[in-house]
This record gives structure tokens, C-alpha cells and sequence, in this order.
């Protein structure tokens, strides 16, 4: 990606638009990544509520997959998950 | 021109009347309370169409006045002291974004010990937040420079400070020369941000984080800015000076012609300089003053032009920078002529801390030693610390 220089950036850094940390995809931080197994979720929405960015997806009232473009790989979710369901596992990425 | 008997305080305060900004945020501090008090009841008595924000602190203070500037407005407040020290961190913020706001500053020495009395430490030590400092050495140029340091920031579109030294000028009545209203309105023009929070139809993103990849650049952009701010000074003050026939430069030669050594000084104590020089010149000795306006952005080239022909330039510093070699002053003009082949040479002078009084003989003493170096090349001590007791 090209990198802007000085005399080409916007003044104070003020950004046109509307931009919020969904153009910012932060999911190239992750050293592991949480794997969900449709099979063994209860839905029980735990991983959803405690997962501190938005990357559980939620369709119809069903937990449906994770967002892998912003997925920090923080493991919360994975820790989260009632041991007797154990839906998600952190594997290395 | 109306004249008008008009203390420090009142002189800004009736210069933000003239301004007549869209918000002003600020909290009291003395001296620099009148300045908002006095302001705060032009607005009680519609004078003004100013949104006043009292809020609880200083921090709080420019944290509005960024506020109310991203969202397009024209912003003023007024500090000094331990308020221009609260409000460090903001000021960065405020200079980083872009934002023309003008403060009204007293200066006041910072505690401890605590003392409410005149010294530059307050200003000196946001030295470094990408303001325009301006220094006043009257209440006639404390009046006139609020008013171009509004066009200047606005023009360079980094925020200005203006000074006046506490007590000596904030409560001293002067008679000063004021402008009309109109004339005031019309010099400053219709303000036209670059950009407005408020603004739906075309939406922007102030403050994003700005990492290792950028944040450099936005910086560099910041210090040609302060470079750029020269020209709009320039131009401000020729315009000034045009329209209103007092004529302002990033600083002021007093009987600098013929004189064998100069002493720098800024604020108010250039007023006693002049007197004092005055007397030395009539004693025959060839002694020249010149004062210094414009502290930010710092006036290298054209200080390096006047200053080198000098054999001794004495330099007055109203606050030691703790860095065991002298104050802000000091360092920064003897390094403006460092390049130089054959260049002056420097003594410092540290006075005035906490209000200490400095008189005609104490700049005669300085000039007398100054002279005294010229003719014996030998400098006992670099840096002095006029009046102070052993």
C-alpha cells in the first residue's frame, strides 16, 4: 500500500467522510484464531456478550460465525464457552 | 481614534467584545479573571452573540474551546499561571488540529512556592505546543495584538497566544488608543473554517489514531505550518500598520543604530529598557535595546541580521528554563547565531521571578557590564540572576 507523505495528507490529520473502525480491519493481529462448531452451540450468546470487539455474528437469533476481518484472536469467546458446550477452540493461525 | 483609559485586562476583554468571537470557554485564575469576568457581563448585557461557557476547570476550558473551534467556531479564552499549566495537554490537541483559537494570557510565575506575581515560567513552558506567542510590552500593544493574533491564527490556521505581564500590565491603567468596532470587524473579516463537526452534509473524522505509519508526517505538516506563520505575521502586520498607523514586526530595534551593544528583552520590561537607555545614550555610552515580539514562531533569520553586528548582546530571561545554563531567551537566540563566522558574544540574565521588581538601574547595570565585556572580552559569569540576594 502506497504511504502518503507529508505534503499530501489531509491537514491535523481531519478525515473526509464518515470513517469509524470499520474501515480499519484489525484482524492481521491475530496469532490465534477462535473456531466455532455449529454442531455444539447452544446459542447461549455468552461468546457474544463478552467478546470485546463485534466479531460474533448474530443472524436470526442464532450465533452464525465470526468475523475474521476484525477478530483479535483474544481467546475471551473460547474461554467464555460453557465447558460442557466447548463450541469454540483457539487454534494457532 | 477613541482614546480610552484601559488597564491589561480590560484592554483584552474589550478587544474580545470588539472580536465578538462565537464561544468563549474559561475558568478564573488571577490575574487573567477580569479579563472573563469583564468579558462574561458583556455578554449578561448582549454586547456581544458569544456562547459563554463557564466550566469547572481549565483542562475543561480549552477542552470546550476545541470543541466549539472543530465544530466551526470562532474561539477565545483567557488564562494564566497554573491555568495555561492545566490546559498543557489540551493546548497540544488545539495546535495538532488545527484550530485557530487566541488565548488571552496574563503571565504569572507557576508554584511552588506559590505566587500569584508576573514572570514568563507559564508561557515559557507551553513554549513547545505549537502556538503563536506573542509578547506585549504595553497595555496599547497587549489591545492591538489580541486583535492581529486573531487574523494571524486564523490565516496560519494554528492557535495564538497573546501575553501581557501580570500586575504590571494587567492592572495597570494606561491610556490607550481603541478602534471602532467596525474598523475592528472588517480587519479580522467573516471567518471561514476549514472544516465544521456540525457540519451533516459533508462529514469528517476528527482525532483518528495516528500511528508510527503517519503520525510523523501530520507533525512535519505542523512545523511548516509555524514556518508558513511568519508570512501571515508579516502580512498582518503590515496590514495593521497600514490601516491603523501602528506599525508591528516580529520585533522592536530601540536605538539599536550606532550602538556598540544591544540587551534583548520582551514584555514589559522593555518599557523600562527604553528608559533606561535613554539616559545611557545621553551619558554617551552606545547601548541599544531590542525588544522581542514574536516568540513563536521563533524570528532566526531576521534576528541573526540585526544581532550580528553587535560585540555584546545581553539578553533578559523572566524565567530560567532549569537547564543550568540560562532561559528560554537566552538559548535560543544565541543559537540563532551560532552560524555565524564572527558572532557577539551572549550573557544571560535571569530576572523578575515572582514579580521581583526590576528597575532603570538594573538594566543599567546590565548594559554597563555588557559594555564592560566589549572592551575586555572576558565574561566572568555567563548566566546572572539580577537582584537576587546571596
Amino acid at each position: 500500500m502506497k504511504k502518503y507523505g507529508w505534503k499530501e495528507l489531509p491537514l491535523g490529520a481531519i478525515l473526509k467522510g464518515e470513517w469509524s473502525t470499520e474501515n480499519f480491519p484489525t484482524g492481521d493481529w491475530r496469532s490465534e484464531r477462535p473456531v466455532w462448531d455449529e454442531e455444539k452451540c447452544t446459542d447461549c450468546f455468552l461468546c457474544w456478550i463478552y467478546c470485546p470487539d463485534s466479531s460474533i455474528i448474530i443472524k436470526d437469533g442464532k450465533v452464525t460465525g465470526i468475523n475474521y476481518d476484525y477478530c483479535k484472536g483474544c481467546g475471551i469467546c473460547a474461554n467464555v464457552c460453557p465447558p460442557k458446550v466447548k463450541a469454540i477452540e483457539m487454534i494457532p493461525d | 481614534m477613541p482614546l480610552k483609559a484601559l488597564t491589561g485586562n480590560e484592554s483584552m476583554a474589550e478587544a474580545m467584545r470588539q472580536i465578538n468571537p462565537d464561544v468563549v470557554a474559561a475558568y478564573p485564575i488571577t490575574p487573567a479573571t477580569e479579563v472573563v469576568q469583564i468579558f462574561s457581563s458583556f455578554v449578561a448585557d448582549g454586547l456581544v452573540d458569544t456562547e459563554f461557557v463557564a466550566v469547572e476547570s481549565e483542562h475543561s476550558a480549552m477542552s470546550a474551546c476545541v470543541g466549539a473551534a472543530a465544530a466551526g467556531a470562532r474561539v477565545m479564552t483567557s488564562t494564566a499561571s497554573q491555568g495555561l499549566a492545566l490546559m498543557h495537554e489540551v493546548l497540544y490537541v488545539a495546535a495538532g488540529l488545527r484550530l485557530p483559537i487566541v488565548l488571552c494570557e496574563i503571565n504569572r510565575s507557576l508554584s511552588a512556592p506559590i505566587n500569584i506575581h508576573c514572570d514568563h515560567s507559564d508561557t515559557m513552558g507551553s513554549r513547545d505546543a505549537g502556538w503563536i506567542q506573542i509578547f506585549s510590552e504595553n497595555v496599547q500593544e497587549t489591545y492591538d495584538n489580541v486583535i492581529q493574533a486573531m487574523k494571524i491564527a486564523e490565516s496560519s490556521r494554528i492557535p495564538a497566544l497573546v501575553t501581557t505581564d501580570g500586575f504590571i500590565l494587567s492592572h495597570c491603567l494606561e491610556r490607550i488608543e481603541v478602534l471602532e468596532d467596525s474598523e475592528v470587524q472588517s480587519f479580522i473579516g467573516e471567518y471561514k473554517p476549514a472544516y465544521s463537526l456540525l457540519d451533516i452534509e459533508n462529514p469528517i473524522t476528527v482525532g483518528p489514531l495516528d500511528l508510527q505509519d503517519y503520525y510523523f508526517e501530520h507533525k512535519r505538516q505542523e512545523i511548516e505550518a509555524m514556518r508558513e506563520a511568519k508570512k501571515s505575521i508579516e502580512k498582518v502586520n503590515k496590514e495593521f500598520g497600514d490601516r491603523f498607523r501602528r506599525r508591528y514586526d516580529f520585533f522592536e530595534s530601540y536605538k539599536l543604530n550606532g550602538a556598540e551593544i544591544a540587551i534583548v528583552a520582551l514584555g514589559s520590561t522593555a518599557g523600562t529598557a527604553k528608559v533606561a537607555i535613554d539616559s545611557l545614550r545621553e551619558e554617551g555610552k552606545k547601548v541599544g535595546l531590542l525588544k522581542l515580539r514574536v516568540f513563536r514562531p521563533f524570528p532566526y533569520e531576521k534576528l541573526c541580521e540585526v544581532l550580528q553586528k553587535f560585540k555584546v548582546v545581553a539578553v533578559l530571561d523572566r524565567s530560567d528554563s532549569m537547564s543550568s545554563t540560562g532561559g528560554p531567551v537566552f538559548t535560543e537566540a544565541r543559537s540563532a547565531l551560532y552560524d555565524l563566522t564572527t558572532r557577539p558574544r551572549f550573557v544571560n540574565y535571569i530576572y523578575g521571578l515572582g514579580g521581583r521588581e526590576i528597575t532603570e538601574s538594573d538594566i543599567k547595570k546590565v548594559a554597563n557590564e555588557a559594555l564592560k565585556i566589549s572592551k575586555t572580552g572576558k565574561i566572568k559569569e555567563l548566566v546572572q540572576y539580577l537582584g537576587v540576594r546571596e
